[in-house]
C-alpha cells in the first residue's frame, strides 16, 4: 500500500472544492437546524437549486459567471419562501416529510427529459467553465507546495471557495450573536414563550430558512463549479452526508460545520483510497474494489447512527444548549 | 372502629421525594398507606403535590427516593403497564377516554390483558353504573365531561384493580354532577375496590374517605380518618376555607 | 400553606371600579378589556361561554373557578393563544379578535402561563433582554452590524439589571434559566414580562408550586405592578391571596361568569359556593351514602337532612340537569 500517496491524497482533500462544498452546505444546515430548530430533511435540494441555477444561467441566459452565481442563490431564497410559507406552520416530522418529497420533487424536474434543453436531463450540464475560466487572474501555471499542488485554475476555484466559506460564516456569526440570534434561540426551545413577548415567530423561522437556503446553495454553486452539474449527486443521501458532517461537528455553532466537513471529507477520502488499496494488497480478500469503495459510505451511515446516540452535540456543541436531545 | 382499620396494607407510600424536572422537587418526603376496603382521600392547595403523589405510584414520575410497594411488593421503579398487570387501576382526570371508540370498546380496552373475564366484569361495572349498560354503542367522543368520567371509572373497573386511584373525580363539573361524582366513588368502594381519591373539592372529599391525607409543599401535613380532620380547626381553617379550597 | 404568610403590608383597595350591581357582566368605569359572546368548545364539551365580561383598567383583578371552569381558555383566547367559535373582544377600545398572539402582546397586553415558560437553554439575563419591545438589533440587516444596535442593547442590558434587581435575581444573571428553583423561574417569568412595560399583566397561576416565603415576595411584586400603573389580571386557586391582594373577582364555572364583585362579597355568594362546593353544601354526602352516621355528621352540614336525603334524589338531580 502506497501510504505517501494515500497521504498526500487525503492532505489535498482538506481544501477540496468538495470539502469547500460541504462545509458551505452543513454551515446552511446549521443555520436551519443547528440554530433554527427546522428539521430540513431537502438541504440537497437547495445545493441542486445552486449548482443548476449557475449552469443554466450561463449556458441558457449567456450571463457571465458571477450573474449566474446570483442567479443560482435567488433560486434557492425563492425556494426557500416557497417551501416555507406552507410549512413552518407544520410540526417537525412533518417538516421534514415536506423537504424530503420537495428536494426528491426538484431532483426528478432536473432529471425529466421534458426540460431536457435546459437541464440536460440524465447527462447532466457541463461545459459552462467559460467565462469563470476567463475572469481568473492567477497567470498560467501550477503553484503550490507538498500535496497542495494545483494549476491557476484550481487556486481559483479553492480561493473564491474560502473567500464564499469566509463570508458566510462571518454572516451567521455575526447574525447568531445578536439580539435577531438571541430570538432564534428562544423560537428554537419555546415557540408560543415568544411570542407571548411579541416576536413574530415565523417571520424569523422563515428569514432561517431563507438564509441557510442560500448558503447552502452557494455550497452547490462550489461544487459545481470545476467540474460537472450531475443530478445523480443531489440525491436524498447527499442530505444524510451533510447532516453527519454538521452534527459530526457540532450542529449549532459556526465552525461546528466546517471543523465537522473537513473530518468527513478527509476521512472519506482517506477511506476511498485506503480501502481499495488494501483490497489490492489482499487484506480484504472478501471484497472486490469496487465494493470497497460502497463500503465507505455504510460506514458514513454507521458514523452517522453512533454520533446521534452517543455525541448528538458532535466535537464542538454544547449539550446543554440542544433542544433536539432530551 | 371502621371495618377497614385493622386489614392488611394494600399500598404501602414511603417518604417518597420526586418530581418532574431535574433538581426540582415537588414531593418532599410523602408517605401514605391505604388498606384493603378503604378509601383514602389526598386534599391539598394546588402545587401541593397530589397528582405527582399519585402519578408517582403509576409510575409516571420520577420517584428519587423513597419506597412504594403493593400488597408487600416494592413497585417504585415499575412503568405503568407493569402495574396494570399487578392490579393498579388509573382514572387520570382529562383524555381518559378513547373518544372514537365506543363505551364498549372502552371497557374491552381496560380488559385486554385477560379477555376472557368480560362479562363478569361487565356484569360487575353495570351493577354500579346502571346506565352504561344501555348505551355500550355510543360513541365515548361524543358523552359530556361527566359521562365520560363514567366511562374512565368503568374501564379503570375492568380489570378487577387491587387499588384504583382517581385523579380530581369531580374537577369540570357542575355543582350537582360534583355531587354524584363523590357518589360514584362511594358506591365503587363499597363495592370492594380500595379506593385512593385526589380531589380539590376539600369537604366532599373527606365527607366520603375512610382516611384522609392533607398535602401542602410536597409533604403529608395532616392525615387522621375523614371525620376528625373534618373536624380538626386547623384543618378547616387552613384548607376548607369559605371556598373549601 | 395559605395562612403560613403573613399579608403583605395593607395597600388599600382601589373601589369603585364598576356601575351598578355587581352582577356577572357588569360594566366597569373604565374597563381595559371588554369581552362580547365569546365561545369556545372543544368537541362537545364547551369550555367557555361568556356574553359579556369587562375588566377594570388600574386594579388587579382575581379570575377563579373550580378545575376546569374555563379560566386558562379564556386567558388564551384574549392573549391569541387560541381562536374562539365566536365572540369579539377589544383591549383599549380597539378589536382585537382574532389577532395572533405576538402582535396582541405587541399591543401592551403580556402574559405569563401555568407551566413557567422561563427559556432554560438561555441566561437569565438574555431571557430578560428577550422581553424587551422595538429592538433594532432583532431586525434581520440591522443585526450585522453590532454598530447599530449596540447602544440600545446596553441600555436594555440595564434596564434589565434594574429589574432583576428588585426581583433579587441579579446575582444569577449570568446562570442558565434551568439552573434556578420553580418558584425563581416564575419570578423571571413576571420580570421578563415587565421588561416590554406592557398596560396589561396577565398571570396564569403565579402562586402554583410557590413556597411560602417566595410566594410573599411574589405578591409584593402583583402590588407593585399596580402601583406603577398597570392593570393586573391573574387566575389563582388560593383564596386567602385572592382575599388580600385583589381589587376585583370574577368568578368562572363551566365556562361561564357566575359572580363578579369585591373578594369579600363575591366569597359570600351562594352561586359560587355552590360551584366549588357541590350543590347542596347543608348535605354531609358520607351520611347520604350510609358511610357514616347521622350523629357523625360534618358540623357544618344538616344532618338530618343529610340523613333524610338518598342517592337516589341526587341522581335524579343530576339527570334532569342533562335534559
Amino acid at each position: 500500500m502506497d501510504w505517501i500517496q494515500i497521504l498526500n491524497n487525503s492532505a489535498s482533500s482538506i481544501i477540496s472544492p468538495a470539502t469547500l462544498a460541504y462545509a458551505l452546505a452543513a454551515l446552511g444546515l446549521a443555520v436551519h437546524f443547528g440554530y433554527a430548530g427546522l428539521l430540513n430533511m431537502g438541504i440537497a435540494g437547495f445545493m441542486a437549486l445552486g449548482a443548476y441555477g449557475y449552469a443554466i444561467g450561463i449556458l441558457t441566459f449567456n450571463l457571465p459567471w458571477w450573474a449566474a452565481a446570483l442567479l443560482g442563490l435567488a433560486a434557492s431564497a425563492v425556494f426557500a419562501l416557497i417551501l416555507g410559507i406552507p410549512t413552518l406552520r407544520l410540526r417537525g416530522d412533518y417538516l421534514a416529510i415536506v423537504t424530503i418529497a420537495a428536494a426528491e420533487v426538484l431532483r426528478l424536474l432536473f432529471l425529466t427529459t421534458t426540460f431536457d434543453e435546459v437541464t440536460g436531463s440524465a447527462d447532466g450540464l457541463s461545459g459552462y467553465h467559460g467565462s469563470f475560466r476567463a475572469s481568473n487572474p492567477i497567470p498560467e501555471g501550477t503553484y503550490g507546495f507538498g500535496p497542495f499542488m494545483y494549476n491557476e485554475i484550481g487556486w481559483w476555484v479553492r480561493i473564491l471557495g474560502i473567500i464564499a466559506l469566509i463570508l458566510a460564516a462571518v454572516t451567521v456569526w455575526r447574525l447568531m450573536s445578536s439580539p435577531w440570534g438571541r430570538v432564534l434561540k428562544g423560537i428554537r426551545e419555546d415557540e408560543d414563550a415568544v411570542r407571548a413577548l411579541g416576536k413574530n415567530v415565523f417571520s424569523y423561522k422563515l428569514t432561517a430558512l431563507v438564509v441557510g437556503g442560500v448558503i447552502a446553495a452557494a455550497g452547490g454553486i462550489v461544487y459545481a463549479l470545476p467540474s460537472a452539474v450531475n443530478p445523480g449527486v443531489y440525491v436524498t443521501s447527499l442530505t444524510f452526508f451533510v447532516y453527519t458532517a454538521l452534527l459530526l461537528g457540532g450542529a449549532a455553532t459556526v465552525f461546528g460545520p466546517l471543523v465537522g466537513s473537513l473530518i468527513f471529507w478527509v476521512l472519506q477520502t482517506v477511506l476511498g483510497n485506503v480501502l481499495p488499496a488494501a483490497v489490492d494488497a489482499g487484506l480484504l480478500p472478501f471484497m472486490s474494489n469496487i465494493q470497497a469503495q460502497t463500503l465507505r459510505f455504510i460506514l458514513v451511515g454507521i458514523a452517522l447512527m453512533l454520533i446521534v446516540i452517543f455525541r448528538p452535540q458532535g466535537i464542538l456543541g454544547n449539550k446543554k444548549e440542544l433542544t433536539f436531545v432530551k | 372502629m371502621s371495618p377497614t382499620a385493622t386489614a392488611e396494607l394494600v399500598v404501602d407510600i414511603n417518604n417518597v421525594v420526586a418530581g418532574y424536572l431535574p433538581g426540582v422537587n415537588i414531593l418532599n418526603g410523602c408517605s401514605l398507606q391505604a388498606r384493603r376496603g378503604e378509601l383514602i382521600g389526598i386534599i391539598g392547595p394546588n402545587g401541593a403535590g397530589k397528582s405527582t403523589l399519585l402519578k408517582s405510584i403509576f409510575g409516571q414520575v420520577n420517584v428519587r427516593s423513597g419506597t412504594i410497594t403493593l400488597d408487600g411488593e416494592d413497585i417504585t421503579s415499575l412503568r405503568a403497564n407493569q402495574l396494570v398487570a399487578l392490579g393498579v387501576g388509573m382514572v387520570p382526570q382529562t383524555n381518559n377516554v378513547f373518544a372514537s371508540l365506543t363505551i364498549e370498546e372502552n371497557l374491552q380496552m381496560g380488559l385486554f390483558q385477560r379477555p376472557s373475564a368480560y362479562a363478569e366484569r361487565l356484569e360487575f361495572v353495570t351493577s354500579i353504573f346502571g346506565e352504561l349498560g344501555k348505551r355500550l354503542k355510543q360513541r365515548a367522543g361524543s358523552l359530556s365531561g361527566g359521562e365520560r368520567q363514567m366511562v374512565a371509572m368503568s374501564r379503570a373497573l375492568m380489570m378487577d384493580p387491587k387499588v384504583l386511584l382517581l385523579d380530581e373525580p369531580s374537577a369540570g363539573l357542575s355543582p350537582v354532577r360534583q355531587d354524584e361524582a363523590f357518589i360514584r366513588v362511594s358506591e365503587i368502594n363499597k363495592a370492594g375496590v380500595t379506593c385512593i381519591m385526589v380531589e380539590q373539592n376539600a369537604r366532599r372529599c373527606l365527607q366520603i374517605c375512610d382516611r384522609g391525607y392533607v398535602l401542602d409543599q410536597g409533604r403529608d401535613a395532616y392525615t387522621g380518618t375523614g371525620r376528625e380532620l373534618l373536624n380538626d380547626p386547623k384543618v378547616t381553617e387552613l384548607y376548607l376555607g369559605t371556598l373549601g379550597v | 400553606m395559605s395562612s403560613d404568610i403573613t399579608p403583605p403590608v395593607e395597600r388599600p383597595k382601589t373601589t369603585g371600579l364598576h356601575v351598578g350591581e355587581a352582577a356577572p357582566g357588569v360594566a366597569k368605569t373604565d374597563p381595559i378589556i371588554v369581552v362580547d359572546g365569546v365561545r369556545r368548545t372543544f368537541g362537545g364539551l364547551t369550555a367557555v361561554n361568556v356574553d359579556h365580561l369587562e375588566i377594570p383598567r388600574g386594579a388587579i383583578t382575581a379570575l377563579i373557578g373550580p378545575n376546569g371552569a374555563g379560566k386558562t381558555t379564556l386567558f388564551n383566547l384574549l392573549t391569541g393563544f387560541d381562536r374562539p367559535d365566536a365572540g369579539s373582544w377589544t383591549f383599549d377600545g380597539k378589536s382585537i379578535s382574532g389577532m395572533p398572539a405576538f402582535k396582541v402582546a405587541r399591543l401592551g397586553q403580556v402574559r405569563t402561563f401555568q407551566l413557567t415558560k422561563a427559556l432554560g437553554l438561555l441566561t437569565v439575563l438574555e431571557n430578560m433582554k428577550l422581553g424587551a419591545k422595538h429592538q433594532i438589533g432583532e431586525r434581520f440587516w440591522q443585526s450585522l452590524f453590532p454598530f447599530f444596535w449596540r447602544r440600545q442593547e446596553l441600555e436594555i442590558e440595564d434596564r434589565a439589571v434594574g429589574i432583576l434587581k428588585k426581583f433579587k435575581l441579579d446575582a444569577k444573571s449570568e446562570d442558565f434559566a434551568a439552573s434556578l428553583s420553580g418558584g425563581q423561574r416564575k419570578l423571571l417569568e413576571m420580570a421578563r414580562a415587565l421588561m416590554s412595560e406592557p398596560q396589561l399583566v396577565m398571570l396564569d397561576e403565579p402562586m402554583a408550586g410557590v413556597n411560602p416565603a417566595l410566594t410573599q415576595s411574589l405578591l409584593e411584586h402583583i402590588l407593585d405592578l399596580k402601583d406603577e400603573g398597570m392593570t393586573v389580571l391573574f387566575v389563582e386557586h388560593d383564596m386567602h391571596m385572592v382575599r388580600h391582594i385583589a381589587d376585583w373577582v370574577i368568578v368562572m364555572a363551566e365556562g361561564r361568569v357566575v359572580a363578579e364583585g369585591d373578594p369579600i362579597t363575591v366569597m359570600r355568594n351562594p352561586a359560587v359556593i355552590d360551584a366549588y362546593l357541590g350543590a347542596h353544601q347543608e348535605l354531609d354526602l358520607g351520611v347520604v351514602t350510609g358511610r357514616y352516621e347521622a350523629e357523625d355528621a360534618d358540623p357544618t352540614t344538616d344532618a338530618l337532612a343529610s340523613d333524610t336525603v338518598e342517592v337516589s334524589d341526587i341522581e335524579e338531580e343530576a339527570s334532569e340537569e342533562s335534559k
